[in-house]
């Protein structure tokens, strides 16, 4: 234990880490120090990408950055995916498509398929596969979730999703 | 602090002469993975992902100098993979796209695992490491760096600053085999080079053995069959290639793959990578 | 799939509509609460020792190191277990924590409860244990014949099926050994929860599970105490799968937390959650067919070897299954079928997704390719000709009084024709991003399989769930304790609801044990049916309360009431009525809901054993690159008998999900066994296909012939994806191959063979 503290700046704020553990992951302070539960831990060793959170420009697997090394950066959470109250395309359209089933697996696709369709707004179902490929979801099978990936991409076109 | 976030290749030289045991941190991916297990102890931490020095690759004349904290993703860049496409090729192996946004080159090497995807087109390319500590900087080529599984020649108080490999002329193959089409670790791969230029294939076996392979007595062989005026071999040129560098495996039985099937898939990777590169010959 | 689209109706869609989760919008934003997101003031956590070997006495158990370490709160053992120190699904025969004797590799041993997860893994370090190895039994063959590694004997349950006339011989016969690996479910949320102690001197546990009540009587045995004092309340369930039926650290939080007196949480990492739950039993199968020369089959020869593991968990029932459904849904008029699982000191196997049927699709489904081959006849036809209707009876003596349109589910799925093109990308080839393949090294297979099982519970075991409705002010709250594990019961219970009172808002009351009886287990494709008919029931008891009551108060008759839109009209005396105003005064009903009776099997395997059965059939077109033995399934087709859909998008849900874990099945999923030591206790090692394995599933047909009895008509849908989805990609491979192929999953070495070296 230590008892520096350090600063994460967690979706637009900055929150303060007391007392913690040098070892601590991201996703563990994130989750159990900062009250930010919405990535998620099933495997603790980049294999599922449920715990993907977004910091700066890149997605990442939150369970392989060592918390107080991610100082000074901008961390994004599902929690901070849209507005309070509101739901970004994605969001809606993993709603509509059908693709959340158990959702264990929803907030990690949801911040890796929100940053896909920021870089491309028309990406085909290969690229899509391959963006989300470190996601694993074992409910769906994942065509709901291709589904929504399209219609959200639609959306963002400013097209309607036929 | 028991992190230092450096900011300059300065101040993590200087962290890391402080202390010389530090764990260094560059992407995460592997060494979070023991730290999560609680294998890794964790007592003082310098992370080095963010030094701009190490970020940053160059290339200059026939020479491409990749800074240890280079990623997977940049690696996969449109200029990088134009300057070395096995190496990019290699990296799009590497995990999941978040894992490649995350880990670096100077990570793969510092694992030094058999099974580091990046490490035979680095091998292949006979590639040379800058190592630093706060007072000295040496070069020490690839094949004296690694030196078993999971071990290197790195002391305490020393980082890889950058990786320097040859921009050659001529087509390059990676391939891997998993058992899944993503997100796997390596059972096998195979890299092939051509140097056009100095008239050579350079191959390198991965995951066959404790450390890369180069398969020399095949790269000997191949390179003096290639017309390389046509860009041509004879098929049973392809064949013998294959048998060579099949019996330059070292591979062993584990719960991924048994040796002979390793062996059996260096020899078709082998084969299949140089017919990409070479037209077979109609004879 | 853009008919698919959800479709929001004035007042909330009800039956057969594509409604959205009500749980949807706390899923997509990231607050809705799983069992591993639970949180409490002052909190400890919890860790647990686990056995290193598989076959084991323990020789010393010291715990004072342990308990020195500073934010130690809790270290305990089997000696700490205040009532009986076992449980179990169908026999209590798992300790809780291991007394002398080790039984399997990661059973628990001690548990911990500590200020920070860090501190626990060194108290876990300090717990001093020392054991004497002992040679494990691992090979389910011996078990039999090897001295007893538990009380209960090595034998779990035998069971002799002997159907129609033992004589027959067919003019052809087939033979073949099969053999099935074993899987895991992977659901992703590990195991997880949170207890809290009550002032009562009980117990409130919040936790993930697929059967609150089952849970809540094994755990108060296990801490002595009356099942009142123990409140299960369901937290959000990150997938199921089987894997959640049996207890895992259920018993070992309420210890922790009623030593302590503080609220603890325990999150198993990965690779303890391989160790901490059952798996699908690994198989091995002999069977030998006989069909006369027109291919008509005469009778069915099998033998089906499961390997439970150390612990009963479910297998007396998987057993079952496999042994009734062993000859897949084909008209057989002659059978002797001997099913048998054992014990031994390899990982507890139990239920999983198609339990039992799963692993005996491969066996039949191999075994008809055999005959059709045998007879020169296409495999399509000779499924057809042989498929199973109402009215035909099962191996084991049942009658078919429901539908069962196994030739339709066969027929649509074979016409329907692949769209796929010929893979170019070599993202899209097998091998994937490895770049392994070019186009001319690549093989294609195309191959159909059907399979079956029954629904809901069998051999005579009282099958109820358990309802509560309430409306009031034109709302109505229902309150069940059917587990949400993903499957979307909450979403088919507002559709009910709305159906049957006509109302908008309807609100569901958490799951747990303290409000409502028993909702069974959410296993076995049961919940539509039995939940699904608790809750049909208690909306129409409220509803015929409520026009009962408007009767009486409006002096009309009954029958000119009609129930429409939130509103009830007198047919003929004109009046009308908000359900609002109605129902200013709440009204309620509990209910418990039951289907049909079912009996034992007899010695002979015979008997009404079942209610109803769901039939499913796949078509997998394969990609295989023959050189190098690897496979890349490129599509998949599917029919399946759903009695009548009840929520179109989430049935759609139901048939990839399940057809993607076949797949997995089928090409890269197992659990890899030595010695009674399981080397791929993770992720990295463990594969479930990822978005680049698994093809698109396009939907041949989904056959909807109301199922006599069901509520709505309504058969449950969730199991018969993942059973002949498996069956169909094997069969492909060796289309592509031209190979054997009795093992899945299929690996590199079984389609290259290599010299050893």
């Amino acid at each position: 234990m230590s008892n520096d503290f350090y600063t994460l700046k967690v979706n637009g704020e900055n929150h303060q880490v007391l007392d913690a553990w040098t070892g601590e992951s991201l996703l563990w302070v994130l989750r159990e120090r900062l009250g930010f539960p919405g990535a998620k831990n099933a495997c603790e060793e980049g294999e599922c990408g449920s715990c993907s959170v977004r910091i700066d420009e890149e997605i990442v697997c939150s369970c392989l950055v060592l918390a107080g090394s991610a100082i000074d950066q901008e961390i994004t959470t599902i929690e901070g995916l849209a507005p309070e109250g509101e739901l970004g395309d994605v969001q809606q359209a993993f709603i509509e498509a059908g693709a959340v089933q158990c959702g264990f697996c929803t907030p990690g696709l949801l911040v890796t398929i929100d940053h896909l369709l920021e870089e491309n707004q028309n990406p085909d179902d290969l690229t899509v596969r391959e963006a989300i490929s470190g996601n694993l979801c074992r409910c769906t099978g994942y065509g709901r979730i291709l589904e929504a990936v399209q219609i959200a991409a639609a959306s963002r076109r400013g097209e309607n999703h036929e | 602090m028991p992190v230092t976030v450096a900011r300059s290749l300065d101040d993590a030289l200087s962290a890391l002469e402080e202390h010389p045991n530090a764990l260094i941190l560059a992407g995460g991916t592997d060494v979070m993975v023991e730290v999560n297990k609680g294998t890794r102890p964790v007592e003082q931490v310098i992370s080095i992902g963010r030094v701009p020095e190490l970020q940053d690759w160059e290339h200059e004349g026939d020479w491409l100098h990749l800074g240890a904290a280079v990623t997977y993703t940049e690696l996969m860049g449109e200029e990088l993979s134009s300057l070395v496409p096995a190496l990019a090729q290699a990296a799009r192996t590497v995990g999941s796209p978040q894992i490649r946004n995350a880990g670096t080159i100077g990570g793969n090497l510092g694992t030094s695992s058999p099974a580091g995807d990046t490490l035979p087109a680095l091998f292949a390319l006979n590639a040379i490491l800058t190592i630093r500590s706060k007072t000295t900087v040496k070069e020490v080529p690839i094949d004296e760096f690694i030196t078993g599984v999971k071990s290197n020649s790195l002391n305490p108080g020393e980082l890889i600053e950058k990786i320097r490999v040859p921009v050659l002329e001529g087509p390059q193959e990676f391939c891997k085999i998993g058992p899944r089409n993503a997100m796997v670790i390596s059972v096998a791969s195979f890299t092939l080079l051509t140097d056009h230029q100095e008239k050579q294939v350079k191959s390198c076996l991965g995951t066959v053995g404790p450390v890369p392979i180069r398969p020399t007595e095949a790269e000997d062989f191949i390179s003096g069959e290639v017309n390389w005026e046509q860009n041509t071999v004879r098929p049973e040129v392809l064949d013998n290639f294959a048998a060579l560098c099949s019996s330059a495996a070292r591979p062993i039985d584990d719960h991924r793959g048994s040796a002979a099937y390793r062996r059996h898939a260096i020899r078709v990777l082998s084969r299949r990578a140089a017919s990409r590169v070479f037209s077979e010959e109609i004879s | 799939m853009s008919d698919l689209k959800t479709e929001t109706p004035v007042s909330g869609p009800r039956i057969g509509e594509s409604a959205p989760r009500p749980d949807g919008v706390p899923k997509v934003n990231g607050s809705f609460a799983f069992s591993s997101d639970l949180w409490h003031k002052n909190m400890l956590w919890g860790g647990t020792l686990r056995s290193p070997f598989p076959s084991a006495r323990i020789t010393r158990l010291d715990i004072t190191e342990a308990l020195l370490i500073d934010g130690v709160q809790a270290v305990l053992t089997h000696e700490d277990v205040p009532g009986q120190n076992l449980y179990g699904l169908e026999h209590a025969d798992q300790p809780v924590m291991a007394e002398e004797i080790i039984r399997y590799e990661g059973e628990p041993v001690a548990i911990v409860a500590a200020d920070h997860p860090e501190i626990v893994r060194r108290a876990l370090n300090a717990i001093q244990v020392e054991y004497e190895e002992m040679a494990p039994l691992t090979d389910p063959e011996l078990a039999e014949e090897t001295d007893f590694i538990h009380p209960d004997g090595n034998l779990i349950r035998r069971i002799n099926l002997r159907h129609g006339d033992q004589e027959v011989q067919g003019e052809i016969q087939v033979e073949g050994i099969y053999e099935v690996g074993m899987q895991d479910q992977a659901f992703l949320g590990p195991e997880s929860g949170l207890a809290v102690p009550g002032e009562d001197g009980g117990v409130d546990l919040y936790i993930s599970t697929q059967w609150l009540h089952a849970d809540r009587s094994q755990v108060a045995s296990c801490l002595g105490l009356e099942e009142e004092r123990v409140r299960i309340t369901l937290a959000g369930v990150g997938g199921a799968f089987g894997a959640r039926e049996d207890l895992s650290l259920h018993v070992h939080l309420c210890m922790l937390a009623m030593r302590t007196n503080r609220a603890v949480k325990m999150i198993y990492s990965r690779e303890e959650s391989f160790h901490g739950h059952v798996h699908r039993h690994p198989a091995k199968m002999w069977y030998r067919h006989h069909a006369d020369s027109k291919g008509n089959l005469l009778r069915v020869e099998a033998k089906v070897l499961l390997d439970g593991g150390a612990y009963a968990s479910s297998s007396g029932a998987v057993i079952a299954n496999a042994t009734c459904f062993a000859a897949g849904p084909y008209r057989i008029p002659s059978a002797d079928i001997e099913g048998v699982v054992v014990r031994t000191n390899n990982p507890p196997c139990g239920a999983m997704r198609g339990f039992g049927a799963v692993q005996t699709c491969v066996g039949h489904e191999a075994q008809m390719d055999k005959l059709a081959r045998a007879l020169n006849m296409d495999p399509v036809e000779i499924r057809i000709k042989n498929a199973l209707k109402p009215g035909d009876k099962l191996l084991t003596g049942q009658t078919i009084t429901g539908t069962a349109p196994v030739a339709e589910v066969i027929q649509t799925c074979a016409e329907h024709t692949s769209t796929c093109q010929e893979s170019t990308d070599p993202m899209s080839l097998p091998g994937g991003a490895g770049r392994t393949a070019d186009p001319e090294h690549i093989s294609r297979g195309e191959a159909i399989a059907v399979g079956f099982k029954n629904l809901m519970f069998s051999e005579g075991f009282d099958d109820f769930s358990s309802a509560l409705c309430q409306l009031e002010n034109g709302v109505a709250t229902i309150t069940c304790a059917c587990a949400e594990v993903g499957q979307g019961f909450v979403t088919l219970a507002q559709q009910i609801t709305r159906e049957i009172l006509g109302v908008e808002e309807v609100i569901l009351a958490p799951a747990a044990t303290q409000t409502v009886g028993s909702a069974g287990s959410t296993s076995a494709s049961r919940q539509t049916w039995m939940s699904g008919g608790a809750v049909q029931k208690a909306c129409e008891e409220v509803r015929v309360k409520l026009l009962e009551k408007l009767a009486v108060e409006h002096q009309v008759d009954i029958d000119n009431l009609v129930l429409v839109d939130g509103q009830v009209t007198s047919l003929n005396e004109d009046f009308t009525i908000s359900l609002e105003e109605a129902t200013s005064e709440p009204l309620e009903a509990r209910v418990e809901y039951r289907h049909a009776p079912t009996f034992p099997l007899d010695e002979n395997g015979q008997g009404d054993a079942h209610v109803s059965f769901a039939f499913s059939a796949h078509k997998a077109v394969v990609d295989v690159d023959p050189e190098l033995g690897l496979v890349k399934v490129v599509e998949l087709i599917t029919s399946q008998d759903v009695g009548r859909l009840l929520n179109p998008l989430q049935a759609v849900g139901q048939l990839e999900g399940g057809a993607a874990q076949g797949l997995g099945l089928a090409v890269m999923e197992e659990v890899l066994v030595t010695e009674g030591n399981i080397r791929n206790a993770s992720f990295t090692d463990y594969l479930i296909p990822t978005a680049l394995d698994m093809p698109p599933v396009e939907i041949a047909a989904i056959i909807e012939q109301p199922e006599p009895g069901a509520p709505f008509g309504a058969k449950g849908i969730g199991e018969p994806p993942s059973i002949s989805s498996t069956a169909a990609v094997v069969a492909a491979i060796r289309e592509a191959t031209n190979l054997e192929l009795p093992r899945v999953p299929v690996r590199f070495t079984d389609i290259v063979s290599v010299e050893e070296d």
